[in-house]
């Protein structure tokens, strides 16, 4: 096993009620890398994405997921954010009454209580939310509301990478952060991600169409088919996805069978 | 969720069922408990007496009492209290009590006599009457004359006839037009519970003229363990352009049976907002009856219960939209625990000629154990053809997508799951205008809950 990978992923089989949807993930991921896994609608990508972040109702049947060492699959979804995992949602959902700034500052606050860091106090947050918030051109009013309550949809997705951008994960996990994103919105959030690039630290962009990697442009991409990696690459792999579609892959595979 | 045929009014027991509860009056008869009252008052009560012993007490086939049952009373003796009790309520009792810490008129009474020690009137009305009842038969007796019994009257709820027989003492509000009252107007009823079967009949009138702003708090608290009665009715009369806030905060023991009903008559381009906040009592049953008298107003009903053990909150609303171009807007939320129940009536009557009627009910449920259970029941009915009418009902657990999202990001579940609830009792908080007051229910419903859910946030992980 590296010891120095920030996530690694060994043969991972996970499902729903008794049907199998991940057969035998394998993957590493090592800092300052940007991974992308891409593929058709069905393939997997969202449940690997839930997996990860400890959504409940899926079973993981076999194989294993390190993170940082640890097993991540013993945790539960706040261990592996206190750890420095976070999951940017594909549909975030909105919280009714619960104040957007009381939340972050709260989820901030008991990240930074279990890594042994002083608390922030009403002060020093507001001062990194007014620094991070321009990242994301998101405007400060949208802090007052309850969570993601009358948030646009590009108001949510861009919301996302701001909550990344506070809580500075290690890895973040990114579940089609470009869908139901017009070009300019899907601009700001690629720059958003980009700044948050950093040695220690690495991306896992999950997404369907190779658009969004033309902003955020990934060291490795891996194509997911009927629940397995079928092919990894460079970044020029994305391109060739997007010239030949996802068919070509499925035909090469089955030829190869 | 179903239609429902509007409901029949029969009276359900023989007369003698009923007797207990009548045999009282003759202490009335004589005129000596209440020499001071004028010779009308006595034919009112005596009407709500016959009245009461014609409806008799409801039994579940009541369709309006389907889901409440009040047959335990039956087990109690019934000993209304006709005369001012021999305890007396410590000077510092109240200091430690919700909304103490609020300046402002506020009116104490004890097993529904007026507490004049622990009471302060006329620092903040400027120039309105903020009284008790049985004072304001000897200083206002024409205004009460003209208004008392008048909007309740003819209601098909026994317990409001039971209160015209037997009401002790209450508040007479009355704010002048134009006046701007800052500091809620507080009304602190106490059960003394320690007798079983005290009945405490209050009766309040609230007379706002036109274009006049206060807030009214109706502060309902126990001090006893014995089972006890609380029968309370409020009129209100909002004229023209009133913005009001009426807020009742029941929070009786939990041996005790809590019936109130509020009658409200709203005039043009009123914004009166009427609050309900269940969290104590054994039983507790609140109607609010709200005539929708005039063009461009808004009225809102809003209410939290919040119960667990055998606790049961009952709300029965009826919004009657008479006048055109009317708003109505209900919601309420319960939070129920352990083997509680809530129980939730909204009748939206629209007359005939009432068109632009905008009426909306909500209902929402959050069942925090398996054993606790909500009826639901909405009800509509419309004489008129030009009206937005919605209404929807929700009864379920914590989402857990919600739940998923808030660990998602390092809280942990424990948290998470106060966060949703608090929230979801932040809807109804956060409709309270008057900010002191809405500050200070918000700490009171979150105590509450912290109490209440210690020993649930376990098995529901």
């Amino acid at each position: 096993m590296n010891t120095t990978s920030i996530l690694d992923i060994k043969n991972l089989h996970a499902g729903v009620a008794g049907k199998a949807i991940l057969k035998g993930i394998s993957l590493t991921i090592g800092p300052g890398e940007v991974h992308a896994v891409m593929g058709p609608n069905g393939s997997g990508k969202s449940t690997l994405a839930a997996v990860l972040a400890g959504r409940e109702g899926y079973d993981i049947t076999a194989g294993e997921a390190r993170y940082l060492g640890q097993d991540l699959l013993e945790l539960d979804p706040e261990e592996r954010a206190r750890a420095g995992l976070f999951l940017a949602f594909q549909y975030p959902v909105e919280i009714p009454g619960v104040n957007s700034t009381y939340f972050l500052k709260s989820a901030l606050n008991e990240q930074r209580k279990h890594r042994g860091l002083p608390e922030l106090d009403a002060i020093e947050f507001l001062k990194l939310v007014k620094e991070k918030i321009k990242l994301l051109d998101l405007n400060e009013d949208l802090l007052k509301r309850a969570v993601n309550v009358g948030f646009s949809g590009g108001e949510k997705k861009r919301n996302e990478i701001f909550q990344m951008a506070v809580l500075d994960p290690t890895l973040a996990v990114l579940d089609e952060t470009d869908s139901g994103l017009d070009i300019d919105a899907l601009r700001v959030v690629s720059e958003g991600v980009n700044k948050l690039k950093a040695p220690g630290k690495a991306q896992l962009v999950i997404t369907h169409y190779q658009r969004l990697l033309n902003h955020i442009v990934p060291d490795y991409v891996h194509v997911l088919m009927e629940g397995r990696i079928v092919r990894s690459g460079g970044k020029e792999l994305a391109l060739e996805l997007e010239e030949r579609g996802y068919d070509w892959i499925s035909r090469e595979l089955q030829l190869a069978a | 969720m179903s239609a429902v045929a509007p409901a029949t009014v029969r009276p359900v027991e023989p007369a003698t069922e009923v007797d207990p509860w009548v045999q009282p009056f003759a202490r009335l008869e004589s005129g000596a408990l209440f020499p001071q009252q004028p010779a009308w008052v006595f034919p009112l009560r005596k009407a709500g007496l016959a009245r009461f012993a014609e409806l008799g007490l409801p039994t579940l086939a009541h369709e309006d009492w389907r889901f409440t049952n009040v047959a335990p009373l039956k087990g109690l003796p019934f000993a209304p209290t006709l005369a001012a009790p021999t305890q007396r309520l410590a000077d510092g009792e109240l200091d430690a009590r919700p909304f103490a810490r609020l300046p402002g008129d506020r009116l104490v009474f004890l097993d529904g006599h007026f507490v004049p020690g622990l009471s302060r009137v006329g620092t903040a009305s400027g120039g309105g009457v903020v009284t008790s009842l049985a004072a304001a038969f000897r200083t206002h007796a024409g205004l009460l004359e003209r208004h008392l019994t008048r909007y309740a009257h003819g209601s098909a709820n026994p317990f409001t006839a039971l209160n015209d027989a037997y009401f002790t003492d209450g508040a007479l509000i009355h704010v002048p037009a134009g006046r701007v009252i800052e500091h809620p107007v507080q009304l602190v009823f106490v059960a003394s519970g320690e007798e079983e079967g005290r009945a405490q009949h209050v009766r309040n009138l609230i007379l706002a003229e036109a274009g006049s702003q206060f807030t009214v708090v109706e502060h309902y608290l126990g001090r006893g363990t014995a089972t006890t009665v609380t029968n309370a009715v409020t009129e209100v009369v909002a004229a023209d352009q009133v913005v009001m806030d009426h807020l009742k905060f029941q929070d009786e023991s939990r041996a005790a049976y809590h019936f109130a009903a509020v009658h409200a008559d709203l005039g043009r381009a009123s914004q009166v907002n009427l609050h309900s906040f269940a969290l104590g009592s054994r039983v507790s049953r609140h109607n609010i009856h709200t005539a929708l008298n005039g063009e461009g107003l808004e009225c809102v009903l809003n209410g939290l219960y919040l119960t667990d053990g055998d606790q049961l909150a009952d709300h029965y609303m009826v919004v009657e939209h008479a006048q055109p171009h009317t708003a109505s807007h209900e919601y309420f939320n319960g939070i129920l625990e352990g083997r509680s129940r809530g129980v939730f009536h909204g009748r939206i009557l629209v007359r005939p000629g009432a068109q632009k009627t905008d009426a909306k009910q909500t209902n929402k449920n959050l069942l925090l154990s398996d054993d606790a259970t909500v009826n639901t029941k909405p009800q509509l009915e419309i004489y008129a053809d030009d009206v937005k009418c919605t209404h929807g009902a929700t009864v379920g657990q914590l989402p857990p997508e919600q739940i998923f999202y808030l660990r998602s990001r390092g809280l942990p579940l424990e948290t998470a799951r106060r966060m949703l609830i608090h929230a979801f009792a932040g809807e109804i908080i956060d409709r309270v205008r008057c900010a002191p007051l809405r500050e200070e229910l918000d700490r009171l419903v979150w105590d509450r809950l912290e109490q209440d859910t210690q020993i649930q946030v376990g098995p529901h992980a």
